[in-house]
């Protein structure tokens, strides 16, 4: 299962959101992509998965352009979880998770006992089974972001994209979250945040600015204190472990500024004794 | 769960169903200004349908056949399709508020019913429905649009169906006002109100068909209906073809508002209250939903019928009052729900 982009670019409203990006995600791998708000994270993934037209380029699933494919073979192979999903209808959290089952169901293929099981399978695997019950609009936005995963897991594909997943998720669950995510031995794809996140738990990281993309490998790679302060506008200090795993810390912008402020004072005062 | 239980469960479910359905029918012949016994009823029906031959007061068995009958099963029909409309449009547009009568989509097809009826456009060719399908096709493009511009939400969807509405009714009204005699025009106008009263067993062809084509339509699609919780992108990721879902969903809604507001006029509020009433009863996947909502809508439109032609004595009212007298007050607490909510 491959999934590519070869030199798509994508505008909406008159302005081109996504320039020229090619990118190839490697079968197995956990994929992130970072970038600053606005830098057109969303709109790849929408791309990937194959929401949107490319105004230029194609989008390949399994080497065929994934417009071609008919939306019900794209969801047997690729699930999406949207940054912002949510729902006024009054359905309970298993209903919830159940929806993940619809490319698999239709008028002349009714519900299963096999798809009871990969509900519950789903519903455990974050954890929520003691919700299941729950009716949606009592639920956190935790709870809410773990069933949204949870229907991805349901509709059983090979390539996961996970827009902002750990959005809304405590420290504890980020990690177990993404933790699980990483145990599912899919493809994934996710868009993230949380620098310190995305070198933990990435085979590779692609780095968008302004539609561009403008790196991509392996986190301790692309993970620099130039390209940081280039494309975040943050200074970093990044620790590399002798396990190979980046650390970053940052520094404010105004502890930064008073650094800049008072060290020519300070050597000048040093200078002056 | 056990398969071989569930579908029993169903069928079992789609019998209860179909008995209710019955026993309402059975009522609407039975109620009325004079009171006919349940028997003569059932004799009635095995006369006309199997030939029976129960010797029975050709009056009594005139009232039941011709005129309740017909009135009740079409009251059904009409009930099922508008409830069914509501709920296709409500989940498709993610909007509480939807129905065929808010959204101006009765009213397009008012005027284009009319303007078949009155102007004789199409000359000949086009049928009373048609003209009603094409106008209520325009209304849902035309609001569509404005909705589209006024900004997509709930509040946008509906205030640019109100505009929508007065829009056509003011057309049909124009239309009416210049072209239609004094007695057409009178005609029409109780017709706009929503009125059973003209309708006879030749109008039951086009309703039954039209209300149980959109049934089986809309079951069809009610997991494509499920997927759409969460939105139409959530759906298209979920393996919907979205626009071929919206086109055939959309269309098969004007069609049944369009043959019945051909039939009966249009009548407000039970595309919008039923569908609340259904999931209230049964919750919100579709499967059982829109069944539940034909069901529902049936019965209801067969108790209203028999109300308007007892709540006063010697007159008959229009249907499209007492649904409004008990859609509106469904309507105010909807909105008000809908504030606790927020
Ligand atoms: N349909 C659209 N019409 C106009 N502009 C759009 C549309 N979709 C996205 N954009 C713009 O494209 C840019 C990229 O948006 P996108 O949602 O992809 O960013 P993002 O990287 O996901 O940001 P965030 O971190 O805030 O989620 C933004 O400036 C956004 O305003
Ligand atoms: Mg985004």
């Amino acid at each position: 299962m491959t999934l590519s982009v070869s030199h798509v670019s994508w505008s909406a409203g008159g302005t081109e959101i996504l320039r020229d990006i090619s990118l190839t995600v490697e079968t197995g791998e956990f994929l992130g992509i970072i970038g600053p708000n606005g830098s057109g994270k969303t709109s790849l993934m929408s791309l990937f998965a194959g929401l949107r037209k490319p105004r230029s380029g194609v989008v390949l699933l399994d080497g065929a352009p994934i417009g071609s494919l008919s939306r019900r073979d794209v969801a047997q192979r690729l699930a999406l979880v949207e940054q912002q999903a949510d729902t006024g209808e009054r359905i309970t959290a298993r209903q919830a998770v159940e929806i993940g089952r619809t490319p698999y169901l239709g008028p002349l293929l009714p519900w299963s006992p096999d798809d009871d099981r990969i509900v519950d399978a789903a519903l455990d695997n974050v954890d929520m089974t003691h919700l299941a019950g729950r009716s949606w609009h009592t639920l956190s936005g935790g709870e809410r972001q773990r069933l949204h995963i949870a229907r991805a897991i349901a509709q059983q594909p090979e390539i996961l994209l996970l827009d902002e997943p750990t959005n809304h998720l405590d420290i504890g669950h980020q990690i177990s979250l993404l933790d699980l995510v990483q145990r599912q031995e899919l493809t994934v794809v996710a868009a993230l945040h949380d620098l310190n996140h995305a070198a933990m738990y990435c085979d590779r990281i692609a780095v968008m600015q302004v539609g561009c993309l403008v790196a991509l490998g392996r986190p301790r790679d692309v993970l620099t204190e130039e390209r940081i302060r280039d494309v975040f506008g943050v200074d970093a200090e990044i620790d590399v472990d002798g396990g190979g795993l980046c650390h970053l810390r940052f520094r404010t912008q105004r502890s930064h500024a008073r650094v800049t402020a008072v060290r020519p004072a300070n050597l000048s005062a040093t200078g002056g004794r | 769960m056990n398969r071989a239980l569930q579908t029993t469960g169903r069928t079992g479910a789609a019998f209860a169903a179909l008995a209710v359905l019955l026993s309402a029918l059975w009522m609407g012949a039975s109620i009325g200004e004079t009171s006919i016994p349940f028997s003569t009823v059932a004799q009635t029906v095995a006369n006309r349908l199997w030939n029976a031959g129960y010797p029975l007061e050709p009056i009594d068995e005139g009232i039941v056949w011709s005129y309740r009958l017909s009135r009740s099963v079409i009251a059904a029909s009409c009930g099922a399709a508008l409830a069914l409309s509501g709920v296709v449009l409500q989940s498709l547009l993610r909007n509480p508020l939807a129905d065929p009568y808010l959204l101006g989509i009765s009213a397009g097809a008012s005027t284009g019913a009319v303007s078949v009826a009155i102007l004789g456009v199409g000359a000949g060719y086009l049928t009373l429905p048609i003209g009603a399908f094409i106008g209520a096709i325009l209304a849902f493009a035309l609001v569509s649009v404005l909705a589209l511009k006024a900004g997509r939400g709930t509040a946008a969807i509906i205030l640019a169906g109100v505009a929508g509405s007065q829009l056509f009714n003011a057309l049909t009204s124009f239309i009416v006002t210049k072209a239609a005699t004094a007695e057409q025009a009178r005609g029409i106008m109780f017709w706009l109100l929503g009125n059973l009263s003209g309708v006879r067993w030749p109008d039951a062809w086009l309703a039954v068909p039209a209300a149980l084509l959109g049934l089986v339509v809309c079951i069809w699609h009610a997991r494509a209906l499920d997927a759409f919780t969460f939105g139409s992108e959530s759906a298209a990721s979920l393996g919907i073809s979205v626009r071929r879902t919206y086109f055939v969903l959309v269309g098969v809604s004007a069609m049944m508002t369009a043959a019945m507001v051909s039939i009966v006029g249009s009548i407000g509020f039970v595309g919008l209250v039923i569908p609340h009433a259904a999931r209230m009863l049964v919750g919100v996947r579709h499967g059982i939903l829109l069944p539940a909502s034909a069901l529902i809508g049936a019965v209801f439109m067969i108790i209203a019928d028999i109300l308007s032609r007892t709540i006063i004595t010697g007159q008959v009212l229009p249907i499209g009052v007492i649904t409004a007298l008990v859609g509106a007050p469904a309507f105010a607490l909807i909105l008000a729900q809908r504030r606790e909510r927020a």
